[in-house]
C-alpha cells in the first residue's frame, strides 16, 4: 500500500515538472568555450526563456550526432564549410534571417555568402581568418607567410603546433606549393604531401591545446585564427599573428535552425536577437573573435578595438579567399593525405 | 558437472532466471558491436557515415595500402608501425607498472594490519580526480619552464631545459602515472593473503631471502601479477587522452588512429575495422591471462 502511493507521488512529481518547463526553452548546440554566458542571461531575462547549452568538439562530430536524426537541440553552430551539407541534406530549417527585423544588420561582407545566399539559413555567430601565431622573442622575421610552420627557420625547429583541421592545413599546404584550393591535380598533391612529411619532423605537435602553450618554451609557432591570436597576444605582448602572403582564409560559424527544433520561435528568437550590434558585441567580448554584425566594433571591450588581429589589412585583403568545402571526392583524397601525414 | 545440475531442478528455469540479465548483456554489449563489425562490411558514406552497399574495401584497407598517387597496393607499413607501438607502449609500460607496483604492494602487505589502510587509502587518491586533469598536472610538470627542469636547472645537473613534454617518454611517464594503482591493488591483495608462516619456514631451512621471493613470494603472488599486468595492458593499448596531451598527438596509438578516421577520416567503416582488430588483440591478452594465470589455473599447486 505504502509503495503503491509513492509510486503515486512519484508519477505526480514527474508530471508537474514536464509541465513547468515545457516552455520558455531553447537548447543550443556550440563548440566548447564559445559562447558568451552573459548573452546567454541578457537572452533568457529578456525573453523569458530557459537557456541549456550543450558542446561539440568538431564539426564532425556535430554533424554525425544531427545526422542521426532527434537530437532535441533548437540551434547549431556550423563552420560555413559545412553548410553546405546542411542544407543539401535537409537539416536545417528555412528561417528567413536574412528579412528578419535585424537582418539588415549583418556586415556587407557576409549578408550574401555563397554558401548561404540571402541568408535564408544561417545568422553569422563570428568569423575568423586563419593564419600564424609565432613568438617574436624566437623569430623576429616576416611573419606573413606559412613558411614558419611549413618550412620552418632554424629557431622554430621542433617548436610547432599544428591545429588538427583538415582544410586549414591543407589549403596552407597547398597554397604554399604554389596550387589552387580544391585542385586535385595529382602532381601538386604530391607535392603537398612531400612537403608536410618533410615539415612533420620540425612539428612538436598537432594538437588544440598546442596553441595555448605558445610563448612557453615548448611551443614557439602555431596554426592559428585570428581571434585565439587576439587571446594569446593579450597574455603576452611579444606574440604576433601573420596573414600569409601564399593566400589564406576566412570563414564564419554560422547559427542555424535545426528543422525539428523542438522550440522553433524560440530559435528565430535568438537568430533575430544575434543579430544586434549590442549582443554581437557581448558574443566577441567573451571569444575574442570579431562578429559580422555592422556596428558591433563599438560595443567591443576597449583591448578588441583596432585589434590588428581582427581586421585583414587592405594591402593584403586579396590574397584571402572564403573558405569553401571542396567535392566529396577531392575532400576524400584529401582526407587521405592529411590521415597518412598523421600517422 | 551437467547431470548434476539437471538434477537439481528444470533444465528452462535457469535460462528463465538469468533471461533479465542475458538479455541486457546482449542488447547493451554485442549489439553495438554487431553494428560496428557490419560497418567494417560497408562502403564510406560522403562526409562521414556509411552507404548500404557491401564491400571488404575496409579489411583491405588494414593488411594493404593503395598508394595515394599511383593507386599501387602495398603492405600497409604505416597501421603496422601503429599497431606495434601501440603493442610497445603497453606492454612497456605492463612491465615498469609490474617492476614498480610489486615492492609497493609487498610493503603495505606486510604493514601493521591496522595501518594498511591508509597506505591503500593513499594508493587511490589519484582516482579522486579525473584523467584529463592528472594528465595537465604532469604536463606542468615535465614542461620547459615546468617543475622538474625548473629544479634540474636549479641543482645544475642540465644546463638547457630538457624536451620531454611531446615525446614517446611523456606518453610513457603518463601511462605508467596512471595504470600503477590498478597493478598495485591486485598484487596487494594476493600479497596480502600470503601466510607469513611460510616465509618463516623457508628461512628456518636455510634459503637465501632471494630465493624466498623466487621459490615462495612470487609463485604465490602469481595470480595478482598476472591480473594486474591484464587490467594495466588492456587500458594502456587503447590509451586515448595521453598520447594526445603528452605526445602531442603525431604518433598516434590505436585509440587516436580509430578516432581519427571516423572524424576527420570520414571513414566510418574503416574505422570500424581497426577498432574490431584492436578488439582482438584485447581478446587475446585476455586468452592468454585466462590460460597462464586465471583465478584457479596454473602449474603450481
Amino acid at each position: 500500500m505504502k509503495l503503491h502511493s509513492i509510486a503515486l507521488a512519484t508519477l505526480a512529481f514527474a508530471a508537474s515538472t514536464t509541465i513547468a518547463s515545457a516552455e520558455g526553452k531553447l537548447s543550443i548546440y556550440n563548440w566548447g568555450n564559445y559562447t558568451s554566458p552573459e548573452l546567454i542571461t541578457k537572452f533568457e531575462k529578456e525573453y523569458d526563456v530557459d537557456v541549456t547549452i550543450t558542446d561539440f568538439d568538431s564539426n564532425d562530430t556535430a554533424l554525425a550526432k544531427i545526422r542521426q536524426g532527434y537530437t532535441g537541440f533548437d540551434v547549431v553552430v556550423p563552420s560555413q564549410s559545412f553548410m553546405p551539407i546542411y542544407i543539401g541534406e535537409g537539416l536545417i530549417a528555412e528561417t528567413n534571417p536574412g528579412q528578419m527585423e535585424n537582418g539588415k544588420n549583418i556586415a556587407d561582407d557576409w549578408a550574401n555568402p555563397d554558401f548561404d545566399p540571402g541568408r535564408k539559413y544561417s545568422v553569422p555567430w563570428l568569423w575568423y581568418t586563419s593564419g600564424v601565431t609565432v613568438n617574436t622573442e624566437n623569430y623576429d622575421g616576416d611573419v606573413n607567410t606559412w613558411g614558419l610552420v611549413l618550412d620552418p627557420p632554424e629557431s622554430l625547429k621542433g617548436k610547432i603546433n599544428i591545429v588538427p583541421e583538415m582544410n586549414d592545413i591543407m589549403y596552407a599546404a597547398i597554397r604554399y606549393s604554389g596550387g589552387e584550393w580544391c585542385s586535385n591535380d595529382k602532381a601538386l598533391l604530391k607535392k603537398v604531401h612531400t612537403l608536410l612529411k618533410d615539415a612533420k619532423q620540425y612539428w612538436a605537435s598537432i594538437d588544440y591545446s598546442g596553441i595555448e602553450k605558445i610563448g612557453t618554451g615548448d611551443i614557439a609557432a602555431s596554426l592559428d585564427w585570428s581571434g585565439s591570436a587576439l587571446k594569446r597576444r593579450l597574455g603576452n605582448p611579444k606574440i604576433a599573428f601573420g596573414f600569409p602572403k601564399e593566400g589564406f582564409t576566412y570563414g564564419s560559424d554560422n547559427i542555424v535552425v535545426l528543422k525539428d527544433a523542438p522550440n522553433m520561435e524560440n530559435a528565430k528568437l535568438f537568430q533575430n536577437f544575434l543579430m544586434d550590434p549590442e549582443n554581437a558585441a557581448l558574443n566577441s567580448a567573451y571569444t575574442r573573435y570579431p562578429a559580422a554584425i555592422e556596428g558591433a566594433e563599438d560595443f567591443y571591450p576597449d583591448d578588441m578595438k583596432g585589434a590588428p588581429e581582427l581586421s585583414i589589412p587592405a594591402a593584403v585583403r586579396g590574397n584571402g579567399e572564403l573558405l569553401r568545402l571542396c567535392d566529396p571526392e577531392t575532400t576524400a583524397l584529401y582526407g587521405r593525405i592529411w590521415l597518412d601525414i598523421q600517422k | 558437472m551437467a547431470q548434476n545440475f539437471k538434477g537439481r531442478g528444470a533444465p528452462g528455469r535457469k535460462w528463465i532466471l538469468t533471461a533479465p540479465a542475458l538479455t541486457i548483456i546482449l542488447a547493451a554489449a554485442a549489439g553495438p558491436l554487431l553494428i560496428v563489425v557490419v560497418y567494417s562490411f560497408l562502403t564510406p558514406g560522403a562526409y562521414g557515415g556509411v552507404t548500404w552497399k557491401f564491400s571488404w574495401d575496409s579489411w583491405v584497407k588494414v593488411l594493404f595500402e593503395r598508394d595515394l598517387f599511383s593507386d599501387e597496393l602495398t603492405l600497409a607499413t604505416s597501421n603496422l608501425t601503429i599497431f606495434a607501438r601501440s603493442i610497445w607502449l603497453a606492454l612497456v609500460t605492463t612491465i615498469i607498472t609490474l617492476l614498480a607496483g610489486f615492492p609497493t604492494a609487498y610493503f603495505i602487505a606486510t604493514r601493521p594490519r591496522t595501518r594498511r589502510d591508509l597506505w591503500l587509502l593513499l594508493i587511490t587518491i589519484p582516482f579522486w580526480t579525473n584523467l584529463v586533469i592528472r594528465t595537465f598536472a604532469i604536463q606542468d610538470i615535465i614542461r620547459q619552464e615546468g617543475l622538474l627542469n625548473t629544479a634540474l636547472i636549479k641543482l645544475g645537473m642540465v644546463s638547457e631545459p630538457l624536451q620531454i613534454l611531446y615525446t614517446d617518454t611523456a606518453v610513457l611517464i603518463g601511462m605508467v602515472y596512471v595504470y600503477l594503482p590498478l597493478m598495485v591493488l591486485p598484487v596487494y591483495a594476493s600479497l596480502e593473503k600470503l601466510d607469513s608462516r611460510l616465509l618463516e619456514a623457508a628461512s628456518d631451512l636455510y634459503a637465501r631471502p632471494r630465493s624466498v621471493l623466487w621459490n615462495v613470494i612470487l609463485p604465490s603472488s602469481r595470480s595478482g601479477l598476472i591480473a594486474g599486468s591484464t587490467l594495466v595492458f588492456i587500458p594502456a593499448i587503447s590509451t586515448y587522452v595521453t598520447p594526445i596531451m603528452l605526445g602531442g598527438g603525431k604518433r598516434l596509438m590505436m585509440g587516436n588512429y580509430i578516432e581519427l578516421l571516423f572524424g576527420q577520416g570520414k571513414d566510418w567503416p574503416y574505422g570500424s575495422a581497426v577498432s574490431i582488430v584492436l578488439m582482438t588483440i584485447v581478446m587475446a591478452a585476455l586468452l592468454i591471462y585466462a590460460r597462464a594465470g586465471g583465478p584457479k589455473g596454473g602449474a603450481h599447486g
